[in-house]
């Protein structure tokens, strides 16, 4: 089988600390936080006040009218990601490249603005005629299909949907089909947009939001604060990057996935762990080379020092490990992809992000978390880490080129 | 302690794990009944049902065993009823 090495060759990123790339990087590398009090449901309807919204978003600003209304919030989210990134690119998807290139994407929830606008209407209003673009707006690959149609790329486009581990599932996948020649461009990433009242309420429930703000890592951390956004990925072959001149912005070195078969929702370290080996393996990296963990760093009471434990298990004392979630909160099925977009350019500007909010050390997650102020570092590798609710991990490995 | 308030909880417990009431002592720890973590939102949820009090994320996590949290309700309901 071929094996190419892969190249990152273009970010798009829409989050809570801006709707660019570049406003969400000057905000990772100053230490500001996006977390805020929620606008986008009543005030006072949920327990918890915060989450991490996209700040004034007005679909008027990306779409036109009747383009918006074919697309749930989520959907918008991944095209804007993806315009963002296929333009950094610089590709023009000719007719032989549309028909070679796939498009992968993840999300957790979907389009649940759309449903929840719906059922209220059924449920609450007693309106017996449902809006007819419900199912095509709250399809899970809603944002997928609409950014083949936007190029009219017709290879493999899908959707996968593991929670909190939805887009390095799939920017794992879009990664193999490009090393393999199953595709020669691929657009990866996640998107999400979890603030419908519905679905705060059952995350209420759940009692791991926290009521203030989320503190990866910090002894009086005390859950983790919803995020909304989209990141894409541009991924081709090195050699045919470097052959165009394309502004490289790091590699992909490996993926790995593990399932832990524990439980629904309490993390294991032993299935975080067999998924970053995995990683590691997969892109024939020693654990010694790996300088920075950008990690899943939920801000949970159990997420991080179990994580903690795993990465102790694997790598020595000096690695570097900040959670960027403190700053532009836990999207979900997009975790990942902002996640990696936030590696990739922590790797290319040789600046760290830092752990946000962070108080006081807690002696079970006694290592070097970055606090509060990024750090000047060259890495050369670095993983980036997600642990899905129904214990599905999946970690990918990114070089610095 | 109220004795009527200590049967109703563990008579949530009971039902919620599915498990017979009498095997829910006022003693009893979380750990002892094999109450994991999604067994105790759902108990946290069925018992807010049945006293309609609202029982803070911070003060559930610190909540062990039966006698905790018939204490827990016994200091909501007072301050409900202070109202």
């Amino acid at each position: 089988m071929t094996s190419r090495r892969v190249a990152v060759t273009g970010i798009g990123v829409i989050s809570a600390l801006g709707p660019t790339r570049a406003e969400f990087w000057d905000a990772l590398k100053a230490g500001r936080s996006a977390i805020r009090p929620m606008t986008l449901v009543p005030e006072g309807s949920v327990r918890f006040q915060n989450g991490a919204e996209v700040p004034d978003y007005r679909e008027s600003d990306h779409f036109d009218e009747k383009e918006s209304a074919l697309l749930d919030r989520f959907a918008q989210f991944a095209l804007i990601a993806a315009r963002e990134a296929v333009a950094n690119s610089g590709i023009a998807f000719d007719e032989a490249l549309k028909e070679n290139s796939a498009i992968v994407t993840g999300s957790c929830v979907g389009g649940k603005t759309t449903e929840d606008e719906g059922f209220r209407g059924l449920y609450e209003l007693k309106n017996m005629r449902f809006p007819p673009l419900s199912i095509p707006k709250a399809m899970a690959n809603a944002g997928a299909s609409r950014i083949s149609l936007e190029y009219g790329i017709t290879g493999p486009v899908y959707t996968i949907s593991t929670a909190c581990s939805s887009a390095n599932h799939a920017i794992g996948q879009a990664f193999w089909m490009v090393r393999n020649g199953t595709a020669e461009v691929a657009i990866a990433g996640g998107s999400e947009a979890p603030f419908s009242l519905g679905l705060l309420k059952a995350w209420e429930a759940m009692r791991v939001i926290s009521p203030d703000t989320c503190r990866p890592f910090s002894r009086d951390r005390r859950g983790m604060i919803l995020g909304e956004g989209a990141a894409m990925l541009v991924l081709e072959p090195l050699d045919r990057a470097r052959a165009r001149g394309a502004r490289i912005w790091g590699e992909i070195a490996g993926f790995g996935m593990s399932s832990d078969a524990h439980h629904l929702t309490q993390p294991s370290a032993q299935g975080a762990m067999r998924a970053m080996r995995a990683a590691l393996c997969d892109g024939s990296v020693a654990p010694d080379a790996i300088g920075y963990i950008n990690a899943h760093g939920t801000g949970t009471p159990i997420n991080d020092p179990t994580e903690v434990e795993a990465i102790r298990a694997i790598f020595s004392e000096n690695i570097l490990i900040s959670s960027t979630k403190s700053m532009h909160g836990h999207a979900l099925g997009a975790a990942g992809a902002i996640e990696a977009a936030a590696t990739l350019l922590a790797l290319d500007h040789g600046v760290i992000p830092p752990t946000a909010n962070f108080t006081e050390p807690d002696p079970a997650c006694d290592l070097d978390v970055i606090p509060n102020a990024a750090r000047q570092a060259q890495v050369e590798y670095a993983l980036s880490n997600s642990f899905a609710f129904g214990g599905l991990n999946a970690v990918l490995a990114f070089r610095k080129l | 302690m109220s004795q009527e308030i200590a049967a109703r909880v563990a008579q949530v417990i009971a039902k919620t794990q599915h498990i017979p009431a009498e095997s829910v002592g006022i003693d009893s720890t979380f750990e002892q009944l094999k109450i994991d973590s999604l067994d105790g939102i759902n108990i946290l949820f069925a018992i807010e049902n049945e006293f309609d009090v609202d029982i803070p994320d911070d003060a559930a996590r610190r909540i062990r065993s039966v006698r905790e949290m018939v204490d827990g309700i016994e200091k909501l309901l007072a301050a409900k009823s202070e109202k």
